[in-house]
């Protein structure tokens, strides 16, 4: 499977094409007229603009004092002061947005590796050994990817409290070491890109299976591993509702609960809406530029969860 | 024995392999569910005049469910999440599919644009997006509201009808790029010989999109269907934070919402793990439902 497909602009056919404007790109069977091409791209923009409107809201509205948040037309800028606004972001309350920040990188960073990790070494063994109990784990792991998490988190609530764990870094990064889907996606792959000969020529070479995995098996999973690690990363990192069900210490929020927790103090002091908005725009725009750097690897992943159906 | 011991050594690999991630699978779903379940079938019961005489948890088998059966506001919030799942999950998989299409269409251009942009809102958390157009539903502050009423129509984007399809506007802001990118994916493991076969047969763009793209679609759709049924019950950060601005949010507008109200504002537990426990049932009922009712018909076909 590739990374990423290059679109086809070369004829596909020998013959030569009858079309209009002569060229077959992929997907295209017919004669591709003036009239469809406006419709095609007037409906894309108005889509992007639907998508991108917030966002440019939001940059605007960065850059405001909190009573031209209020005051002026929203999407256009009166009195930018950004650099002053994220200076009040970054140092308000002992710097506590940089440490947010650091915890939500912690959360989803280590959540994230771990349960990629996890994922491999069981979605492997799960695909490439046959042993008693392999169809019915499979099975229980595919309802876990039915059940809606936030069910899940009040029960957990409770169990850790009993065990002391919440409102601890454990009571967030537990729950996100576990990846149902990862185990899924894993095992699909691992079934259709590791040839058994491989293992078993390495196996007679005298290589242990830990050995097997971490030279062979990881280095041919990588792409399914890439996928998953973006899943969970944005999954954990967009997370609310276990760090709120779990965390009541401030000092642990990652930036989502910071950020609502400011929201939630706003109409007792006002200043807040505006380091709400800056808040808002500076964690989202590293994730966004890294989202749009990274859709290629994404959508490699991306199908191989859907073929069976 | 020199061969028998790399044997037996193999015959144990796969389930150190498996072990660790079973491990915290029980301890973060097995374990909840089952605590939960637990949860569900007892009380707290006090003894004494005024319940000074102490309390102690008793058996109660499904009283807790009757009672959140017969409880209004949670039965309302049930029947919210189902129309706002009847009018979500088809608008956001049909929206999600057409944008796919014209994509993947011989007539896009800037292809690689679009995509970004329609993918970038999936980086913003749920809470972010929902603060973002909370702003713009806010009269006042929203850019839209105001033009809208230069323009002489005026909509209370938060009012009692309105704002369950306000909240639906955000959730498929958010998601509909992440099944868009999905679906593209789908459409690009689609063979060219098979679109040229079609061209060859006479097919029209319309006919080649109904016949060869949708069914080759259908399991990216069925999977994006399935997530979004899921996702669409679980409604909790974004009328949470809609709350202080629309006064027709109540603490119990959906199930998430009500269970998170009892178990945390009226530190009523049991009553709350029958509420999680009877939304993950819906959730899997509707979700199984689903994919049996979708595998039944494909082998008719």
């Amino acid at each position: 499977m590739s990374l990423q497909t290059p679109a086809r602009t070369v004829p596909t056919g020998g013959g030569t094409p009858a079309s209009d404007d002569g060229t077959t790109p992929r997907g295209g069977i017919t004669g591709v007229t003036t009239r469809s091409r406006i419709l095609v791209t007037g409906l894309l923009v108005a889509a992007a603009g639907y998508f991108l409107l917030p966002v440019y809201w939001l940059a605007v509205a960065s850059t405001k004092s909190t009573g031209d948040l209020f005051g002026s037309f929203g999407l256009w800028f009166s009195h930018p002061q950004f650099l002053s606004n994220l200076h009040e972001v970054v140092t308000y309350d002992d710097a506590i947005y940089l440490r947010w920040a650091a915890n939500s990188l912690l959360y989803a960073g280590v959540g994230a590796a771990v349960a990629t990790l996890l994922a491999a070494m069981s979605g492997y063994a799960l695909a490439k050994f046959s042993f008693t109990g392999r169809d019915t784990i499979f099975n229980i792991v595919l309802g876990g990817v039915l059940i809606p998490a936030t069910a899940l988190a009040l029960p957990m609530y409770l169990l850790f409290s009993k065990a002391g764990l919440a409102n601890t870094y454990w009571a967030v990064l537990l729950p996100s070491f576990v990846s149902p889907f990862g185990v899924y996606l894993c095992r699909i792959y691992a079934a259709a890109s590791i040839p058994d000969e491989l293992l078993e020529a390495a196996r007679i070479d005298g290589a242990g299976e830990v050995r097997i995995f971490t030279v062979v098996a990881l280095r041919i999973m990588t792409p399914a591993l890439v996928t998953i690690f973006l899943f969970q990363f944005v999954g954990i990192w967009n997370n609310y509702f276990l760090p709120l069900v779990m965390l009541s210490d401030s000092k642990l929020y990652p930036i989502t609960l910071g950020l609502t927790s400011w929201q939630s103090f706003a109409d007792r002091q006002p200043q807040l809406y505006q380091l709400t908005v800056g808040g808002a725009f500076v964690s989202v725009v590293p994730l966004m530029i890294a989202m749009v750097a990274l859709q290629r690897f994404w959508r490699s992943g991306l199908t191989e969860g859907s073929v069976k159906g | 024995m020199a061969t028998r011991a790399p044997r037996r050594r193999r015959n144990l690999a796969p389930f150190a392999f498996v072990a660790p991630f079973l491990l915290l699978f029980l301890l973060a779903f097995a374990l909840p569910i089952g605590y939960a379940v637990y949860q569900s079938v007892m009380d707290v019961e006090y003894t004494g005049a005024l319940g000074l005489g102490g309390s102690h948890t008793v058996f109660v088998a499904l009283r807790n469910y009757s009672d959140a059966l017969s409880d209004h506001a949670f039965l309302r919030s049930v029947g919210r999440v189902l129309l706002f799942a009847a009018v979500q999950v088809p608008v956001m998989v049909a929206l999600s599919a057409g944008l796919a299409l014209l994509l993947d269409s011989a007539s896009a251009r800037g292809v690689r644009f679009f995509r970004a942009a329609f993918f970038l809102p999936y980086g913003v958390p749920g809470v972010i997006a929902s603060i973002l157009w909370g702003f713009l539903y806010v009269p006042g502050v929203s850019p839209l509201v105001d033009g809208m009423r230069h323009l002489g129509v005026s909509v209370d984007l938060l009012g009692g009808d309105t704002v369950l399809w306000s909240i639906a506007n955000i959730v498929t802001w958010e998601f509909a790029g992440y099944n868009i990118l999905v679906l593209v994916a789908q459409l690009r493991t689609v063979p060219a010989e098979l679109y040229e076969a079609a061209r060859i047969d006479g097919a029209s763009a319309w006919a080649t999109v109904r016949y060869v793209k949708l069914p080759l679609l259908r399991p990216a759709l069925i999977l994006t269907t399935v997530f979004t049924i899921i996702g669409t019950l679980q409604l909790f950060a974004e009328p949470l934070v809609l709350k202080p601005v629309s006064s027709s949010i109540d603490s119990a507008y959906t199930p998430n919402l009500s269970a998170y109200n009892e178990a945390f504002t009226n530190d009523n537990y049991h009553l709350a793990a029958a509420e999680a426990v009877l939304l993950a049932l819906t959730a899997f009922v509707l979700s199984f439902g689903f994919l049996r009712l979708i595998n039944k018909r494909g082998g008719d076909a």
